[in-house]
C-alpha cells in the first residue's frame, strides 16, 4: 500500500463562505473509502478540487510516486492521469447507445485525430461487453441510454468509470435512489474494483456504509472531523454531535 | 431507410460508412439523379428547358446546402450555435473574386495596349489593372493583399486558408476561455459584423461597398458561353456538395461523432472522461470554415458579385434558420431546410409567386415573405423540433 493522492492544507472560499477549511486527506492504492458528513460538509467540493473542476486558493494535491502537482492540470488532464469520477446526479450521454457510451469511456487515445481514425477492435468490443455484463446491462447495449432506470444509469456511469481503468474512483452516492437489491450489486461492484485500485465513495447512507467495511472519513465544515473504522468513528463524540445526533 | 444512431453495431468488425448510414447512399443517389436531370434540361447542355440563370439559381443552392451541411455539424452535432459561418463563406468568395477580377482585368488591359506602337512594359500594366479596379474607391496602388491575385494556385490556396486560419485563431481564444451557449453566439456575431463593417470601408484593399463584380467572367475560359459555364459550377456545386457530405456523414459517424454529441449534450461530462473538450471543438470549427469557404469560392461566380453585405450577420442567422427548419442533427435535413427555403425566398421575392388581393389590400411577397419565413421559423421550433427531416423518422418506423 502505498499513497496514491495526497490532499494537504486545501482551503477554498465561495463568495466568503469556507467550503473547504485546511482540509488534508490521503488515500492509498487499493484502498477502499467512505467519506460522510452532513450536507455543506464539503464532500462534493472536494471532488471538484481533486478533478481539476474548482481551483484552491490554498494548500497542495499530489499524485502518484512522481508527486504530480494536480493543481497545475487540466479536467482533461487529470482524467488521462488516472482519476475517474461519478457524479452524484447519474450523467450519461442519454441520446447515445449504451454501447456508445462505454466505448467513448474506454482506455484508448484521447485525441481529435486518433478519435477520428478509430474503429472498434475485437479487444475493445469484448471489453464492453464484460464491462456490460459486470454492470447488468449486456442486454440493453444498443439501447438509449436515456430509456435505461434511474438504477441502470447509475450503473452504466460507474461502468464508464471501470472502462476509463482508472487508479482512483470517485464515486459521488452512488447508490442514491436505488432498490435494496440494486444496492447489494453497487456494494460488490465497488468492493471488487477497489481490489485492485483506490476508490473513494460518498454516501449518506449509514447502512450502505456499514457493507463496504473500509475505512471511513468524517469531513465536518470542510475539515476531517474523524478517520477510522465505521464503529470507531461513530463512537466519537464530536461525530455524534454534528452529525449522527441529528 | 434512415439511420441516426449509425454505431450501433452488433458485430465489432469494421464497416463501411455507407453500411451504416443508409441515408448517405440515398442522398447521394438523389443528388446525383438531380445533377443529371438538371444536365438534360439545361440551356447549356441538354434540352433548353432551364434557363441559364435558372441553372446558376440551382448551382448557386448547392453551394448554400453544403455551408447548411457544415452548420449543422457545427450546431446540430457539437452544440455550437455559430452566427459567423457566412463569414468564413464570404472570405472565400473574396479570395477567388480577386483572382478572376484581376485576372480578367489583366486580359482586357493586355488586349487594348497590345495595337500600341511601343509595347508596354509590366509596370504599365500592372498600373493599368490597378487603375481600372481601384479608381472607383480612388486608389491607384495595388493594395498589399492582392499581392498574390494574379495566381490562381495561390487565391485557391487563400480561398481555404484564410478561412482556415481565422477560424482557427478566433475558435482558440473563444474556446480556450470557456466561452459557450449564448454568449458564444454573441461573439461569433460580433466576429462577422466587424468583419464586414471593417470591408465597407474603401481604404480596406477590397473596394469598399463596391465588392467584387464580373465575377461570371472566368479568364481563360472567356470565349466560353455563360450557358456552359454556368454548367460547369453546376457540376462542381454538386460535386462539392456530394464530397463534403461524405466527408461530414464519415466525421459525425463512429467515435467522434459521439464526442462531439457527447459536448453538445454536457461538455463538463466529457472532460472528466478525460477528452479536451476545446481541441474537438476549434477541430470541428475551423474543418467547417474551411468548407465554407470552399462554398463560398463556387458560389460567387454564378452569383458574379460579392459585397460586404453578404457577409453581414443576418445571412448567418439564416443559416441557423435553415439548420433549424430542415432539422438539427441530420445532415439530409440541413439540406432539405436549406434548398427549401432558399428556393422559396428566391421564388416569392424574385416575382415569380402571384400576389394576393384582400379588397383593398395587396398581399406582397416581397414584403411579407420575411414575415411568413419569421412565423414558419416559430411553428417549426414549437410543433416539430425535428424540422422537416424528422418526418422521415416517421416515414422509417411505419415500414414493417
Amino acid at each position: 500500500m502505498t499513497t496514491l493522492l495526497e490532499v494537504s492544507g486545501v482551503s477554498v472560499t465561495f463568495d466568503g463562505f469556507r467550503a473547504i477549511n485546511n482540509l488534508s486527506i490521503a488515500i492509498s492504492e487499493p484502498e477502499l473509502r467512505a467519506v460522510i458528513g452532513p450536507n455543506g460538509a464539503g464532500k462534493t467540493t472536494f471532488m471538484d478540487i481533486v478533478t481539476g473542476k474548482t481551483r484552491p486558493d490554498e494548500g497542495s494535491v499530489r499524485w502518484g510516486e512522481r508527486q504530480v502537482d494536480l493543481l497545475k492540470l487540466s479536467e482533461s488532464q487529470i482524467a488521462k492521469a488516472g482519476i475517474g469520477r461519478k457524479f452524484q446526479k447519474p450523467t450519461v450521454f442519454e441520446e447515445q447507445s449504451v454501447r456508445d457510451n462505454l466505448a467513448m469511456a474506454l482506455r484508448n487515445k484521447r485525441g481529435p485525430f486518433s478519435v477520428l481514425m478509430w474503429h472498434m477492435t475485437r479487444e475493445d468490443a469484448g471489453r464492453i461487453v464484460e464491462l456490460a455484463t459486470e454492470i447488468g446491462l449486456q442486454d440493453r447495449l444498443d439501447d438509449r441510454a436515456g430509456d435505461l432506470s434511474h438504477g441502470q444509469k447509475q450503473w452504466l456511469e460507474i461502468g464508464m468509470l471501470l472502462a476509463q481503468d482508472p487508479r482512483l474512483l470517485l464515486v459521488d452516492e452512488p447508490a442514491a435512489g436505488m432498490t435494496p437489491a440494486e444496492r447489494e450489486h453497487t456494494t460488490d461492484l465497488l468492493k471488487r474494483a477497489a481490489q485492485t485500485r483506490a476508490v473513494m465513495v460518498i454516501e449518506h447512507d449509514m447502512e450502505f456504509i456499514r457493507r463496504l467495511e473500509c475505512r471511513v472519513t468524517v469531513l465536518h465544515e470542510g475539515s476531517v472531523l474523524a478517520e477510522g473504522s465505521l464503529d470507531h468513528v461513530t463512537k466519537n463524540q464530536q461525530v455524534i454531535d454534528v452529525y449522527l445526533g441529528r | 431507410m434512415v439511420s441516426t444512431t449509425p454505431t450501433d453495431q452488433p458485430r465489432p468488425a469494421r464497416r463501411g460508412l455507407l453500411h451504416t448510414n443508409p441515408s448517405v447512399l440515398w442522398f447521394m443517389g438523389l443528388l446525383g439523379l438531380f445533377t443529371l436531370g438538371v444536365s438534360i434540361l439545361s440551356e447549356g447542355m441538354g434540352i433548353g428547358v432551364l434557363s441559364t440563370s435558372m441553372v446558376k439559381i440551382l448551382g448557386m443552392t448547392l453551394c448554400l446546402c453544403l455551408i447548411a451541411v457544415c452548420m449543422d455539424v457545427v450546431w446540430g452535432y457539437c452544440g455550437i450555435l455559430s452566427l459567423g459561418h457566412f463569414a468564413f463563406f464570404g472570405l472565400g468568395g473574396y479570395a477567388i473574386g480577386m483572382w478572376l477580377m484581376y485576372a480578367r482585368t489583366e486580359i482586357v488591359i493586355r488586349d487594348s495596349l497590345s495595337g500600341a506602337t511601343i509595347p508596354p512594359t509590366e509596370v504599365e500594366i500592372t498600373d493599368a489593372v490597378t487603375a481600372q479596379i481601384f479608381g472607383v474607391v480612388g486608389s491607384s496602388e495595388l493594395p498589399l493583399i492582392w499581392s498574390f491575385a494574379g495566381s490562381l494556385p495561390l487565391q485557391l490556396a487563400m480561398v481555404v486558408l484564410v478561412p482556415g486560419l481565422l477560424a482557427l485563431v478566433f475558435g482558440w481564444l473563444a474556446f480556450r476561455s470557456r466561452v459557450t451557449g449564448v454568449y458564444l453566439s454573441i461573439l461569433t456575431q460580433a466576429m462577422t459584423l466587424a468583419l464586414s463593417l471593417y470591408l465597407f470601408q474603401n481604404d480596406t484593399g477590397l473596394r469598399g461597398n463596391n465588392g467584387l463584380s464580373g465575377l461570371q467572367n472566368i479568364p481563360g475560359a472567356l470565349h466560353v458561353p455563360q450557358s456552359v459555364l454556368s454548367m460547369w459550377f453546376f457540376w462542381a456545386s454538386a460535386f462539392a456538395l456530394g464530397a463534403g457530405y461524405l466527408l461530414f456523414a464519415w466525421v459525425v459517424s463512429g467515435k467522434f461523432g459521439s464526442v462531439i454529441k457527447a459536448i453538445r449534450d454536457n461538455e463538463a461530462r466529457v472532460r472528466f472522461l478525460g477528452y479536451n473538450v476545446e481541441g474537438y471543438k476549434l477541430f470541428v470549427f475551423a474543418l467547417t470554415a474551411v468548407v465554407s469557404g470552399i462554398a463560398g469560392a463556387l458560389y460567387y461566380p454564378q452569383a458574379g458579385i460579392i459585397n460586404p453585405a453578404e457577409i453581414a450577420p443576418i445571412a448567418s442567422i439564416y443559416l441557423a434558420v435553415w439548420v433549424a427548419i430542415g432539422g438539427r442533427g441530420r445532415l439530409y435535413g440541413a439540406v432539405i431546410g436549406a434548398a427549401t427555403v432558399s428556393l422559396m425566398s428566391s421564388w416569392l421575392t424574385g416575382g415569380g409567386a402571384p400576389n394576393i388581393s384582400f379588397g383593398n389590400y395587396r398581399f406582397l411577397w416581397t414584403d411579407w415573405w420575411l414575415v411568413v419565413l419569421g412565423l414558419g421559423f416559430v411553428a417549426v421550433t414549437l410543433f416539430f423540433p425535428k424540422g422537416i427531416g424528422g418526418l422521415f423518422d416517421y416515414l422509417v418506423r411505419k415500414k414493417p
